[in-house]
Parts: C-alpha cells; structure tokens; sequence
C-alpha cells in the first residue's frame, strides 16, 4: 500500500535527485559555477587572516607535530567546517517553506527536502577540504593519512547539523521568525566557537557579580567547539584529536539528529496544512 | 431514481476485497487562525493558546471505490473534495477515521510542481518523476515516450524556465502519468494544453482504465465527469450527499446543487445582480432570420435584447463560445471592442456580427453577460443561453475546432508537375 518513493531504494533515489538539484541549481547562470562554492570560503579567509591575523595579532601555536604555522591555513580548518554546519542548518531550515508547492501538493518523506538541501552542501565541503588538504601539503603538513578520519567527523558534523536542520525546519514552517532568530544566533554561535581565535585565550574563569564562572566549562559545552578542534588536530596538527572530543561530537550527532528525527516525525503528518 | 445512499453504497456486494481505497469515516478539520502571523511574539502573547475558528472540511465521510473504477467526486468549491483527495493522496492527515489504499499510487494535484526552472527539462523529468515515485532506471526506459508525449522534443535540453505555460505543463502531465500508478488521484488538470494534447491526455485514461486501474478525479467540468466516470460522489460540506451513476448524479447535482441559481429551460445555468438582465438571445443570418444551424463561413449576427430595471452606466455586453466538451473557443465583450455606450435605460438591443464564421463542423454553446465597466460585477450571466450546430461550409477544413481559411501552394521538388495538382474551386 505504499507508493514506490516510500520504500528504501525509492527514497534514496529520490534523495540522490534532489541533492543534484540543489547542488545544480545552486550557481546555475554564474559564469563561474561551483567555482563560487570555492571563491567564497576564499574571500573569508583573506579577509579573516588581515582582521585577525594581521591586525589583531591573533598567536596561534605552530602545528604539533606537522610543524606548520601559517594562520590563514590554521583559521581554515576551523571556518570550513563551521561554514559547512552554518550554511547547512540554514538552508535546511528553509527547506519545507522554499518548497511549499511540493509539500502541498505530492506525497513523499519531508524529511528528503531537508536532507537533500543539507547534503548538497557536503559536496561543496568535499572540494573545500581537498584544496585545504592540497595546500596543507604545500605547506609541509602531512594530513593524507589522517583523511580517513577527517571523513567519519564530516559524517558525525553532518548528522549533527542534519538532526539541528530537522527541528528548525519544522519551527520555521510554525514560526517564520525562527529564521531571523537563527541568522542572530549564527554570529553567536560563529564567536563562541574557536575559528578566528585559539581555545587557549578563554579564560578558565570569570569573576562576575562576585561569583566564579567556571567559562571553559562552560565554553566547552559547544560541540562545534569540539567538530573545530577535532578537525584541526586532524588537519592542522596531523594527530589524534582527544578521544574525549570524538565521543563529544559522537554523542551530540546522536542526539541532535535523534531528537530532530523525532520532532519531525511528529510534526511531519501536519506540515501540508500549516505551510 | 436510482441512486444508492450512503449506507448502502458502503455494504455495496463487492465488499472491500475489491476496493483500491476504503474511506471510513473520514474527518477533516481545519483551524481558521484569526490573527495568523505565524510570528513567535504572538505565540507568546496568546501563551500558546491560538486564537482560531475550527472548519470541518470532512466529516464522517465513508466510501469505497472498487478497483478499476473511475470515480468523480463533484462538490461546490469548499464541499471538501480536493481536501478528500489530498488526504487520500496522505498529504493530509484526517483527524479521525481511516484511508487504506491498496496498490501504488500517483496524485497529478498540480502539474510540474517540483520542476526546477533552471534546470533543463531532461533533468527535471528525472527529478519530477523520483519525486513521484519512478525509479530511475523506469524513467530511462521511458524517458522517449514523456518527451514525445509532451511534444517537447526539441526543448528538452534548455531550462524549463523558457519554456511555455503549456509546454511546461504538458511535460509536467506526461511525466505524471507515466508513473503508472495502481491508482491515479487526479485534480482539476484535465484542461491542459490544446484540444490535441487533451485527446491524447482522455487516450491514455482510457488505455489506463483498460488496464483495470483506479483512477479517481475532482472536476467542475461536469460534462467530462458524466462521460469518463463510472460512479461519482457528491460532495457537500463536507459530507457525502450521496454515491451514485454519473448520468443521474450530475444531473441532479446540476440541478440541486445550483439551487441558487436559475436553471432555464435549456439546462442553462444564470446568475448576476439583476439590475440588467438577457431578455432574449437571437442568432440570425445575414438576411435577420432566425437560424439554428450554420455553415462554416456563414455570415451570421448575435442579437441580444436586454432589460433594465434601472439605468445603468457604462455596461459591458459579452459573449463566449464552448465546445459541448467544456473547451473554451472563443470571447469578446464591448469594452475590449471600443463599443461602451455611456448609459442604458429600460429595454433594447445590441447586435454582434460575424462576416465570416469560422468555426469547423460541431456542436457550441454560447454564454452571454452583462457585467459592469470593471467586469468584476456581473448583472447577469447566462451559461448556455443558446447551443447551434456548425455544418460543413466554405472554407472546408479537416479537423479541429477553427478554420483559418488558409491555402496550399507553391509545391516544390525535383519533378514537379503542377498540372496534376487537382484545384479545388471554392
């Protein structure tokens, strides 16, 4: 009694489709194409390096043990990820409004909207981790063999920013204001994690109101705090990252697309009359 | 009359072993926000509490539709049967009761819904069709016969966004239904494209039905469901007036459902303020007699005499053309006509002449109206207030609805002979 893209090869195939179209449709009529996907990443970076490495006088340690130590190189392993999760939770997010006709009007799994748009942006976090792992290389750090690696936390990162993707998308079809919302708490988000700045300027605590606030406790409840550091132990340092910070991004994937699974899921039968 | 009640189209003999959708009271509601915004603030404000009007677009609704039917809901708009079809289509989901579908199952709700205007129609059809349920390799496979289908060859690879409303559409059809689903929830999009592309669209129906499936469809188009369905539901409310034969169904919904409206003699339906009302319709050739049958390049003359209860400024007089199948041929009224008397009092007339009539051979009804300047008020509108034959005339023409009155000529080729080209003297 199902209809063929219920079932498991039908909805992967349905999956495989509608991530083309996204990564298709993405930079269709721009002269330069999936070439933006790399220039944008770029022009953050130089901007980045000048504000914060050049200006601010960011000190960041050299690799241990790669050696290496250039900042603009150090800040990318941090923001590409980051940009990845970012843009990944966004758009995501927009998934059911932007395709609204669709919701309305043809059955299938929601949930393949969202992840489509979010895996869409796993293909432009391929190429920008294989022009970072060349210039790593250039640079004298060794991340080949730690590419493996790198790939199971692409796939936690992804799972996590999937399950966050799920519930706000859901919100977002409630509430339009969760967009905007979202868009403040990005920036927030962007400076409470280490990308432009190393973990070891947090102070371990604050007296504020005449308490003690233990701040890297704190701090370093921020999973992306933890996907960050981990993949720069990968990338930048070319070492095992703590196993501590693993089981961390492990667990708040499981979590996250857990909890985004199970929200979808209840809201999913409502969608088509509240769009 | 022989139409079965609810009760005991629901203990019909067939039972729901040959059922392809069980309905058991099935209902709908739907929350009317009075202040939706949609805005957290204003979750906040009401603390969670919504401020809205409860609607039951569906209640108690049951029905079985045996497989290999075709079946029509008919309703008013708002009688709940696209919110029926939707629900079976599961992109609704009832409040109570249940639907159980037996086989796969297409809905064509709206045609090239997913198409992504800057991609090209190639990749749209594979795209539209995994969305609707075709596995890839199924799409390769028939991916020849939606292009030819849609008649879109020579587009295919260009972005649909260049496409015509009608190309865009007919390609958006021709992936749907070759899906080839067990059942086909169909709304409204039997008036696509051209009467050529609706043919081949009522072909594939029928070589569909052929093949003992289920199709079930929501139209206003009365005369297509009385001629495709074999039973129809009617729709009112949301509840279920009643399950029966499309010939005597339609033909009492035609008549009850309109019951605000005037059904003149004819069968014609009318509706409008009043204030000028179509006294009388007149078709006459070109000597100002009364005709009923025309020939193809006639001179003819439409008079329509009116009556007014109070004067009326500026009024619009218009007339329009239907094939008996619903096909829009032709309209004009006054005002796009540069023809807008300043004011009409009491009774007269107004004439609408023809030189040549080219239409082909067939049966048309005309509507006629008077609306106000903006159109957007109608005093009176009459829907089938006269029905003429078209017989064979000059120019003769093969097929279609239109002459164009065009010629052949200039045959050139290696060997022509021109001498043998048979003239056909008008």
């Amino acid at each position: 009694m199902t209809l063929r893209s219920t079932d498991a090869r039908g909805v992967r195939e349905l999956l495989v489709n509608l991530t083309l179209r996204e990564v298709r449709g993405k930079y269709k009529r721009t002269a330069l194409g999936q070439l933006w996907s790399l220039l944008n990443p770029l022009a953050t970076m130089v901007i980045f390096t000048i504000v914060f490495g050049q200006l601010l006088r960011v000190e960041v340690e050299p690799g241990d043990p790669s050696g290496i130590d250039v900042f603009a190189l150090w800040l990318m392993c941090g923001l590409v990820p980051w940009t990845f999760m970012s843009n990944a939770v966004t758009t995501g997010m927009s998934a059911l409004v932007a395709n609204a006709n669709l919701v309305t009007k043809v059955y299938f799994r929601r949930e393949v909207l969202v992840a489509a748009t979010v895996f869409s942006w796993n293909v432009t976090l391929a190429m920008e981790l294989l022009v970072l792992a060349v210039a790593l290389l250039l640079f004298g750090a060794m991340p080949l063999p730690w590419l493996p690696l790198v790939l199971v936390l692409v796939v936690l990162l992804t799972a996590f920013a999937l399950g966050v993707a799920l519930m706000l998308a859901v919100a977002n079809v409630y509430f339009r204001d969760t967009q905007h919302f979202l868009s403040i708490f990005m920036q927030f988000w962007f400076y409470a994690t280490p990308i432009v700045y190393p973990v070891t300027l947090v102070p371990d605590t604050v007296t504020f109101l005449g308490v003690s606030w233990p701040v890297d406790t704190i701090y370093r409840l921020n999973p992306l705090e933890r996907f960050v550091t981990a993949f720069r132990a990968l990338l930048y340092d070319n070492r095992l990252p703590e196993l501590a910070d693993v089981m961390y991004c492990l667990g708040s994937a499981a979590v996250a697309l857990g909890l985004g699974w199970l929200v979808f899921r209840r809201y999913e039968p409502r969608l088509a009359e509240e769009l | 009359m022989a139409i079965r009640d609810v009760t005991r189209a629901r203990a019909t003999p067939s039972g729901t072993d040959d059922a392809a959708v069980v309905i058991t009271d099935v209902s709908k509601r739907f929350r009317m926000y009075r202040e939706r915004n949609q805005s957290l603030k204003a979750a906040l404000m009401r603390r969670g509490r919504a401020h809205y009007d409860e609607f039951w677009a569906l209640k108690d609704v049951s029905l079985v539709i045996p497989r290999g039917s075709t079946f029509g809901l008919i309703g008013e708009n708002g009688s709940g049967k696209s919110t029926l079809l939707k629900c079976i289509a599961k992109i609704l989901q009832p409040n109570s009761g249940s639907i159980v579908s037996t086989g796969s199952m297409a809905a064509l709700l709206e045609l090239g819904s997913g198409f992504h205007p800057e991609l090209s129609g190639r990749e749209n059809v594979f795209l539209n069709g995994s969305i609707l349920g075709l596995s890839r390799r199924a799409l390769a496979e028939r991916f020849d016969e939606i292009v030819d289908f849609a008649g879109v060859r020579d587009f295919i690879d260009q972005p649909v966004k260049n496409y015509s409303s009608g190309m865009y559409v007919r390609l958006g059809f021709s992936v749907a239904i070759n899906v080839d689903p067990d059942i086909l929830l169909v709304d409204e999009v039997l008036a696509v494209g051209d009467a050529g592309f609706q043919a081949k669209c009522m072909e594939k129906f029928a070589e569909f039905r052929a093949q003992g499936k289920t199709v079930i469809i929501v139209s206003h188009a009365m005369e297509t469901m009385r001629s495709m369905c074999d039973q129809v539901a009617w729709l009112e409310h949301g509840r279920l007036q009643s399950v029966g034969k499309p010939d005597e169904l339609v033909d009492t919904y035609v008549d009850t459902g309109h019951a605000d409206r005037e059904t003149t003699a004819e069968g014609a339906t009318r509706w409008g303020s009043g204030e000028a009302r179509i006294e009388r319709f007149e078709l006459l050739d070109s000597h100002g007699g009364a005709v009923s049958a025309v020939r193809t390049g006639d001179t003819v003359t439409v008079r329509l005499h009116y009556r007014t209860t109070q004067p009326i400024d500026r009024p619009v007089f218009g007339l329009a053309i239907e094939t008996l199948d619903g096909v829009y041929v032709w309209a004009s009224h006054t005002r796009d006509a540069g023809y807008v008397p300043d004011r009409i009092t009491g009774n007269g007339a107004v004439d609408f002449t023809v030189p040549r009539l080219m239409l082909l051979p067939g049966t048309y009804d005309f509507h006629a109206s008077v609306v106000d300047y903006t159109t957007q008020h109608t005093y009176d509108f009459i829907r089938r207030v006269h029905r003429f034959d078209v017989d064979h005339g000059s120019p003769r023409e093969s097929g279609g609805i239109v002459s164009l009155g065009g010629t052949w000529g200039n045959l050139t080729g290696p060997e022509q002979l021109p001498a043998h080209v048979d003239r056909v003297d008008p």
